[in-house]
């Protein structure tokens, strides 16, 4: 290879020729716009008009505003407790699917058929699943002689409901699940069974720590994606037509953060407190996902690596 | 074989067959665990298509029925006529034909840069491409309506389309991976046979992309599809809704008539459903690479 200055000069035209249509799109949909959202979130603007600069006062009245800390609540309650039931769900039926079964490609397409649907026909659907008078969910479980919560009209079972859904959706993060375990090696069990290992320690032992790389990229985009938790939310809890629209409810139990933030933008237009909104979600996602990454040191296991 | 002969012998046959009696056993166990979720995963489905056939007196008995006692098919033309479906159907097509079609050729020119063309600051500024897939689409939200409203654009499906044909991050990363596993030494032997990048990419790597492409363009019809937030924001009037948008607000209009929302809601599941099913291995084997980075 021939790598002299001129040659070299000529790969970064041509390597910039090739990228050059993500460059301006860079620019104009991404930093130009994150930096826009960082300005406005100092200003008071309602899209009339140009922006009237107001320091910090949309931070400031973000803190004494009620509805702020419920959906920052409601968000939080989604990620600590409706992720890691998502993930850990996703990890059982990967490792149930793993066991050498036949038709494993049918099962496997039967958990992942839900994923491939759109999110506004399933949550539809499990509106009326969830229906308290004569949803499906409630006749089976008093058929079961249990209680039947009232689901999405109750504050307390709404957030639950969500997470329940959220079962229905595990396939994406299955499908990555199975991919690498099928891609361990298979000395590591015939070794393991050798030495007289149970399936429980095979899997704590073995499993675990040769799929955490998957786990730790499942985390971080499911850290991602349950901050953003919004169309399921607005669709499930949307009452009324039109401007007499209401969403969040009942009583706000359903007010996620990205969904009192659209609401903010697109409903009162106050688009500076949207901004200072997404600008905390954006600091607070860089938070998470970077204490995720310090802790993977501690957790992930990169094949190949010596562990002392 | 000789090993297990000689061992088979040691071993009294009575526990031969309790250990085969205890694997048959163990395995009819796996189906039948296997196969009580795969019914509670399908259920929903069942669900939707067996309301959908419902009168309205029938869905409204306590305890439901399981199935229509006489399916009511015409439930489906109503659907279709209650709203104009067919106007969203073709909205949807539109804006998924121009995604494909912007997203697939955008994102090969510009992983081809990534993967083929080697530059200095090349790995920098493959690392800004990862980042962008972390951001929120909340933080750019408000500046891109008031980018697209100045440009006259709000209203109409440009917001929506325009972006893809820069490149999609996601596909970039996608793409790129498959690049390299395509051997650097051809499209090294026809840099020193003089020929260009322009026509290496074109010639050599991407009839070997192939694979790679419809995957692409697979992810980005279901992606445009299924959008929900995207026209929920920029598209104002009912002339240009989608799909999905249509049947929000159809359900907000018809809040209590579950046979035909659920009719409708069917009808936008389905091409999803018999996509899923054709082009199988091709979804999850694109899925499975996703994760390859770790």
């Amino acid at each position: 290879m021939s790598t002299g200055p001129r040659k070299r000069h000529g790969e970064l035209r041509w390597g910039i020729l090739f990228i050059f249509p993500w460059i301006v799109g860079f620019l104009v949909f991404v930093l130009f716009p994150l930096l826009f959202s960082l300005y406005y979130s100092f200003t008071n603007y309602n899209l009339i008009g140009s922006p009237a600069w107001t320091g910090i006062k949309n931070y400031t009245g973000l803190l004494s505003d009620n509805l702020f800390y419920i959906s920052l609540w409601n968000t939080i309650y989604m990620v600590i407790l409706g992720l890691p039931l998502h993930l850990v769900g996703a990890l059982i039926v990967a490792l149930m699917l793993s066991a050498n079964v036949k038709g494993l490609a049918v099962y496997r397409a039967i958990y992942y058929l839900p994923s491939v649907i759109p999110l506004v026909a399933a949550a539809l659907l499990w509106r009326w699943i969830f229906n308290p008078m004569f949803g499906i969910l409630n006749a089976g479980l008093s058929h079961l002689g249990l209680p039947q919560p009232g689901w999405l009209i109750d504050p307390v079972w709404s957030k639950p409901a969500l997470i329940l859904m959220g079962f229905w959706g595990i396939g994406g993060s299955m499908v990555l699940y199975l991919a690498s375990i099928k891609d361990m090696p298979k000395e590591l069990y015939e070794v393991a069974d050798i030495d007289g290992a149970n399936w429980l320690q095979k899997i704590l032992r073995i499993t675990l720590p040769m799929i955490s790389p998957i786990i730790f990229f499942n985390l971080i985009t499911g850290v991602i994606g349950y901050f953003q938790y919004f169309t399921q939310a607005y669709i499930l809890s949307a009452t009324g037509y039109g401007s007499q629209m209401q969403v969040g409810g009942p009583r706000d139990s359903t007010m996620f953060y990205a969904l009192y933030l659209y609401i903010n933008a697109f409903r009162y237009f106050a688009m500076g407190k949207a901004s200072a909104m997404a600008w905390i979600l954006f600091v607070i996602l860089m938070i998470s996902t970077l204490v995720i990454f310090r802790s993977s040191a501690r957790w992930v296991y990169y094949g190949g690596e010596t562990r002392s | 074989m000789n090993v297990n002969g000689t061992m088979m012998k040691r071993v009294p046959t009575g526990l031969i067959t309790r250990r085969k009696h205890r694997r048959i056993w163990g395995s009819i166990g796996k189906h039948l665990l296997l196969a009580l979720v795969g019914a509670v995963f399908l259920f929903p489905f069942f669900w939707l298509v067996s309301t959908s056939l419902k009168s309205n007196q029938e869905i409204a008995i306590w305890p439901p029925l399981l199935l229509p006692k006489h399916p009511i098919w015409s439930n489906y033309r109503d659907a279709v006529l209650a709203f104009p479906f067919l106007s969203f159907l073709w909205n949807t097509l539109v804006i998924a034909f121009l995604n494909v079609a912007g997203a697939v050729f955008s994102s090969a020119v510009v992983a081809y840069g990534f993967a083929k063309v080697s530059w200095p600051g090349r790995n920098v500024v493959f690392f800004v491409v990862l980042a962008t897939m972390m951001l929120p689409f909340q933080v750019t939200m408000v500046p891109l309506f008031v980018l697209f409203k100045s440009m006259g654009w709000i209203g109409g499906i440009l917001p929506l389309v325009v972006p893809h044909f820069f490149g999609v991050a996601f596909y970039i990363f996608l793409l790129r991976q498959f690049y390299m596993t395509i051997p650097m030494e051809l499209s090294e032997a026809a840099r020193i046979d003089g020929a260009n990048h322009i026509w290496i990419f074109s010639k050599v790597i991407l009839p070997l992309a192939k694979p790679a492409l419809a995957v692409v363009g697979l992810f980005q019809f279901v992606a445009s599809w299924t959008d929900f937030l995207g026209p929920l924001i920029y598209l104002q009037n009912e002339s240009q809704y989608t799909l999905q948008l249509g049947l929000q607000m159809f359900f907000g209009q018809h809040n209590a008539q579950w046979t035909l929302i659920m009719a409708t809601a069917t009808l936008i599941t389905l091409p999803l459903v018999a996509i899923f099913l054709v082009a199988q291995r091709t979804f999850i084997e694109g899925i499975a690479l996703t994760g390859i980075k770790g």
